[in-house]
């Protein structure tokens, strides 16, 4: 008799708005040019709530709001006071915890117990880390005195951790005595509205935060504004090339989180039970929505097969479907779009001559959701392997010797993050020390601290975000 | 020893071993998926009582129990006694379906003689023990000395025949997580037909980890043989969450086969009554009191 899992849905009540304006200045301001757009909840295609497009008039108030709140409040604010800010806001974001994690989950698809126990977990952590250093800051670079904030920070934000990555824009920023304005992605604004709530309650001087919601063009105003010193973005390698673009020769600072391609290398002598653990949750964390996601794993021949059978097992206990039920381990892709651009990676990987496999379970009848999926079979050729999919899809290949899986690793234009599995500690160490990325994982994947910097090598970006190396890029000096 | 194990067994490692145990926890069985795998539950107990004081008054009040929980409940698995006892626990329970384990080969320690241990196993047998819990040596396992504790298993088990042996592998003394595969692989080539988290004497008891690696090693003996061999969690597993954390790393790790009093057993005291008390609080909505469950 197998267990059954009766539905356990998170039932905990969020305010949802029919309409959402900018928070610019401290103020709920619509859109200059009246538009809104929807937001739509991918698991079941409903609309959340219209949110106002952000046009370059809106964009200039947010940035003039931002460059007064630098002069006037945050820059001349004793640095323990702008801790006490910074804390408050780590607070409200634990006390409203469940709240935020239901309205991700909705907005984003992504299963609640991703968004309970990740998501909001880490977004609080990281306000409380870099609080922490306000008041400490010349203790971060070599010198003695205060370094000096860069100024306004324009930040272009992704759709996979919408909250998260809110927050790693905004508490290096404001702990360094900069100020923001921030443009989450399209699919997903809601979080990022409800923090500047929290900013709101928080008492925050107006204009330290601002959010302006919309889309591409909102960015691309942002990105090119005179007034913005410092653009802070994460998102796809395409999007980072246009940004590096456009501020050539200008004053601006940037730092680029963008795509991943990593390997995830598991050795004939690793624990393979626990390597199967960071294959599934390298790929299926998020529905693969992840930057630094294993999406290749390069397994030692010799145990090729009985990985196959491992994994092939494992995904059929991944259970797909409602992101509000908490056993949900796969809950819906962020958008149409997404799940028609991984339907299109997936049926070349066919169409190329890798083989496919997947979970067995049903679809829901809506929403947009895809099967946990591997391809085996697969060559370094193949756009499986080189192209980021982005989706629940990992390709799988082989190779002999170390020196082997080291340079199938680094066979690519990203170089983000990377996985090592073996049992012995000077092999990994040799492997780790040879990868190209900028966080490599031994016998574990997916951990993350704020005290730990995170960040690129390549195509995949520069700068770090995390940890005191987090700090740089928000300061002078 | 066979050429399989030989070869060594997989080693273990700690990180994602506990990362994946829990999220076994985390699972969330609620309403009627809860009632059934409390029901589930209660059939897989093995009633336990293995103290200095017990009496025969003692074991025939916790026999009436396992019959009878209370009324709509099941009975469970089986007692769990020290061989002493077995007649008295034999003869309170015939007829109800539930069996007599008792533990044997110089319970807790297993620190005697072979011979010592299989004239306990032998008593046990001879009053009519269904089921003999016995313990591995852990100082010879310790001590590098793996085929004495393979021999020690082959030789108890090849005494009980027919009858099922678990092997008790007390796994809070073996140090690691491998240690624990390794054992559980001697055991299973030995012959037992149960491996068994622990006495229940010591500090540290079942946990999900060791239980996960213990799956683990039921699994790739399966896969291996194509036969199936059981598990038994034993001490530490006092409540109703518990419990359901346990069925949930069976189903999800050996498969629903694998959810059956003949191949899962949790050997516990207390949790009973707890598992009672949901019980009650899913019949009735209302939360009940442990006045209302009978003691034994």
């Amino acid at each position: 008799m197998a267990l059954a899992y009766a539905p356990s849905l998170e039932t905990t009540p969020v305010r949802i708005a029919p309409k959402y304006d900018h928070f610019i200045g401290g103020k709920w301001v619509p859109s200059a040019g009246g538009a809104t757009f929807a937001t739509v909840n991918p698991a079941t295609e409903e609309e959340l709530a219209q949110v106002a497009v952000g046009t370059a008039e809106d964009v200039d108030r947010a940035v003039a709001a931002a460059r007064k709140a630098y002069e006037k409040y945050w820059r001349p604010m004793r640095p323990a006071d702008r801790a006490k800010y910074v804390y408050r806001i780590a607070r409200a974001i634990t006390e409203r915890s469940r709240e935020l994690a239901v309205l991700e989950t909705k907005d984003g698809g992504k299963p609640i117990k991703e968004s309970r126990d990740f998501d909001v977990v880490q977004a609080a952590a990281h306000f409380f880390y870099y609080a922490g250093w306000a008041d400490k800051l010349r203790y971060a670079l070599h010198g003695t005195i205060d370094p000096e904030p860069v100024g306004v920070v324009g930040s272009i934000i992704p759709w996979n951790f919408p909250l998260l990555m809110a927050a790693w824009k905004i508490a290096p920023a404001l702990a360094c005595g900069n100020t923001i304005v921030l443009k989450p992605a399209e699919t997903t604004p809601l979080t990022a509205l409800l923090l500047a709530e929290i900013c709101e309650e928080a008492d925050l001087p107006p204009g330290v935060v601002n959010v302006v919601t919309g889309d591409g063009r909102t960015g691309a105003a942002l990105v090119a504004h005179p007034d913005v010193d410092k653009i802070a973005f994460t998102g796809s390698t395409e999007v980072g090339k246009i940004i590096q673009k456009t501020i050539a020769g200008t004053r601006k600072r940037v730092t680029l989180e963008l795509g991943g391609k990593a390997a995830n290398i598991v050795f004939a002598d690793a624990p393979l039970d626990q390597a199967i653990e960071g294959v599934v949750n390298g790929i299926y964390f998020n529905q693969g929505h992840v930057c630094c996601a294993g999406s290749r794993l390069l397994v030692q021949e010799s145990v090729h097969d009985e990985v196959v059978a491992k994994l092939k097992a494992r995904i059929e206990t991944l259970r797909l479907g409602d992101p509000l039920d908490k056993n949900t381990d796969i809950g819906a892709i962020n958008s149409a779009a997404q799940h028609a651009k991984i339907g299109e990676l997936v049926e070349s990987g066919v169409a190329e001559g890798a083989v496919l496999h997947q979970q067995s379970c049903a679809l829901p009848e809506r929403g947009w959701f895809h099967r946990a999926s591997f391809f085996t079979g697969v060559a370094q050729s193949h756009r499986i392997a080189r192209e980021e999919i982005f989706g629940p899809v990992l390709s799988i290949m082989t190779f002999r010797t170390a020196d082997e899986a080291i340079e199938k690793a680094n066979n690519t234009p990203y170089g983000l993050s990377a996985g090592v599995w073996t049992d012995k500690g000077a092999k990994s160490m040799y492997v780790a020390q040879r990868l190209q990325a900028g966080v490599v994982w031994c016998s574990t994947f997916n951990q993350f601290d704020p005290s730990s910097p995170f960040g690129g090598y390549r195509e995949s970006g520069f700068g770090r975000e995390g940890g005191v190396a987090g700090l740089r890029p928000y300061l002078r000096g | 020893m066979p050429l399989l194990l030989s070869a060594g067994s997989p080693t273990v490692d700690a990180v994602m071993l506990e990362a994946r145990a829990a999220g076994f926890a985390k699972r969330s069985i609620k309403n009627e998926a809860k009632l059934a795998a409390i029901d589930l539950a209660i059939r897989c107990i093995d009633l336990t009582t293995l103290e200095g004081r017990d009496s025969p008054g003692r074991v025939r009040s916790l026999c009436a129990k396992a019959a009878f929980p209370a009324p709509g409940a099941p009975r469970v698995a089986a007692v769990c006694v020290y061989p002493n006892l077995v007649a008295v626990a034999k003869d309170a329970l015939r007829g109800t379906g539930v069996k007599v384990a008792s533990v044997a080969t110089a319970f807790p320690s297993g620190l005697s003689s072979l011979d010592v241990k299989l004239r306990d196993t032998e008593a046990a047998l001879e009053s009519g023990a269904d089921e003999i819990d016995m313990v591995i040596d852990r100082g010879a396992f310790l001590a590098g000395d793996e085929q004495h504790v393979f021999d020690e298993i082959s030789a108890v088990k090849k005494l009980c025949g027919p009858i099922h042996l678990k092997a008790i592998l007390e796994t809070g003394e073996l140090g690691s997580y491998d240690a624990t595969r390794r054992a559980s692989d001697l055991a299973l080539e030995a012959g037992a037909d149960v491996i068994k988290t622990s006495t229940g004497k010591i500090g540290t008891s079942a946990t999900l980890p060791t239980a996960l690696v213990m799956a683990e090693a039921l699994r790739d003996f399966a896969h291996r043989t194509g036969e199936r061999r059981g598990l038994k969690v034993a001490g530490g597993v006092r409540n109703t969450k518990t419990a359901i954390a346990y069925l949930v790393l069976i189903d999800e790790t050996l498969g629903g086969d694998w959810l059956t009093p003949d191949l899962f057993r949790i050997g516990a005291s207390a949790l009973l009554d707890d598992l009672l008390l949901q019980r009650e609080k899913l019949a009735t909505g209302r939360y009940g009191s442990l006045d209302y469950i009978a003691k034994d």
